[in-house]
């Protein structure tokens, strides 16, 4: 968290991840009790605009975390779900894992954020087991995509050999059915309707061709589809 | 009423191989890191440990998976464990992998004298197979029975002599779950003081849970992910 960015100012094609975390940054509102997920994810807390008033929900039992300690000052009883070093901030909170996955589960948590492996045009999610791969569990994933209120994925649109990660049905096992609302790749911002994915903004240098050539699923294009602001 | 014994040694002294243990922390933070050496030197086997995560190779429960002491192990996130995954593969150690809000809410129903509870998570997932799918208000849900252990081995910052405990910043996890959830509960804290010490409006678990305390030595208390800022200049 807190890193500096040094932002290139060479031609942008898609976005890179610190991009996709600050468009996600957008989707946060004055009031809302956010979990981030680990990689991309964790990145959208450093892009939390001015002014509104967010909590970050850790759900090993924490509301309201803070960054990274200064060196020297790590706490060994005060980690995040990841397992990394954080710290409080005025007005935090602790509670037990039984409460934590209550708030998320009674729809307490507005918003959760998290990788995927797939995500098919229903919202269906897969992203914890690959089969014949070493399995290390769901941890928590399944039950915040069965219960929160809202849930964005960010990942890139592709896995690493070419092949499209928005698909029309999971190849994978799932984490969760029809339960997720947007998606924010490197190349565009979908939401999920009944027509599978809608582009409702794509990434600068980006054009719809390559979204739609790219994207196995169900796609259409929103009538007002335009390019991503960050 | 006697609640305090001398140490770990004793307070795991009549778990025998084959038991059902509930073991407290989140990764290894708030860990029973008294009683897990204790029950590495007692070497009993055949063990079924629900805890969160299996520890790493060489702390927390992976001491216990590297001397093969564990049978079963009920978690949700079993990762950072090479061993662990090597007798998982060669099917010495059986795992049965539980989202981590039902492991939460599993131990909640049996600390609550529930006998199952319908949840959310991992409906239309292989979670579900073999489970009753209930609707409710549109919305599927999965009947999760209450875990059923023989003693449940927890960590707290304080105690006192009548077994009411304290827990500290996110050491409390599942920790206050399991305390309430077990048969036999056997609570090593940080600091263990006399009635009256401990402020009653803060006790976040009530000492009628407790059956065993004392006070542990020696914690390591290990960071998983060491993160730090850098000091702005």
């Amino acid at each position: 968290m807190y890193y500096n960015l040094y932002q290139k100012k060479l031609q942008q094609f898609m976005l890179n991840k610190e991009q996709i975390a600050k468009r996600i940054a957008q989707e946060l509102q004055d009031g809302f009790y956010v979990n981030l997920g680990i990689g991309i994810p964790t990145l959208v807390a450093n892009y939390i605009p001015d002014g509104l008033d967010v909590v970050l929900q850790s759900e090993n039992g924490l509301l309201g975390m803070g960054p990274f300690p200064y060196e020297g000052e790590e706490d060994p009883d005060l980690i995040n779900a990841g397992k990394q070093t954080i710290t409080t901030i005025p007005g935090s909170a602790f509670f037990d894992s039984a409460m934590s996955f209550g708030m998320i589960r009674a729809g307490k948590v507005h918003l959760t954020v998290l990788g995927a492996m797939e995500v098919a045009d229903n919202g269906d999610i897969a992203n914890w087991k690959i089969p014949g791969k070493m399995v290390k569990g769901m941890g928590g994933a399944m039950d915040l995509v069965a219960a929160a209120q809202n849930i964005i994925v960010a990942m890139q649109h592709t896995n690493p050999k070419g092949e499209s990660k928005l698909l029309s049905k999971c190849t994978l096992p799932l984490t969760g059915v029809g339960c997720v609302k947007k998606v924010v790749t490197d190349l565009g911002v979908f939401n999920i309707t009944e027509n599978g994915f809608e582009c409702i903004e794509y990434a600068p240098g980006v054009t719809i061709d390559e979204i739609i050539a790219k994207t196995a699923g169900r796609i259409t294009i929103a009538p007002t589809v335009k390019e991503i602001a960050i | 009423m006697k609640k305090v014994v001398s140490g770990a040694d004793e307070a795991i002294q009549d778990i025998p191989s084959g038991a059902i243990l509930m073991l407290g922390g989140f990764g290894l933070c708030g860990i029973p890191e008294n009683c897990i050496a204790a029950l590495v030197k007692k070497g009993i086997n055949n063990l079924t440990c629900i805890s969160n995560n299996a520890g790493v190779d060489d702390f927390g429960i992976g001491l216990m998976l590297q001397k093969k002491q564990v049978k079963k192990m009920i978690s949700s996130y079993v990762g950072e464990n090479a061993e662990f995954e090597r007798q998982m593969l060669s099917g010495e150690l059986e795992v049965e992998l539980v989202p981590q809000g039902t492991l939460a809410t599993r131990c909640m129903a049996t600390a609550y004298g529930m006998p199952a509870v319908y949840l959310l998570a991992g409906y239309g997932t292989e979670v579900a197979d073999g489970k009753e799918v209930r609707n409710f208000n549109g919305k599927n849900y999965l009947l999760e029975n209450a875990f059923n252990s023989d003693f449940a081995i927890v960590k707290a910052w304080k105690g006192d002599t009548q077994g009411n405990l304290i827990f500290k910043d996110t050491a409390r996890n599942f920790n206050p779950l399991m305390a309430m959830a077990g048969k036999i509960t056997i609570a090593e804290v940080e600091e263990l003081v006399e009635p009256g010490i401990l402020d009653p409006n803060f006790i976040h678990v009530p000492g009628i849970y407790v059956h065993r305390i004392f006070q542990g030595l020696h914690y390591e208390k290990r960071i998983e992910q060491r993160t730090v800022r850098k000091v702005s200049k």
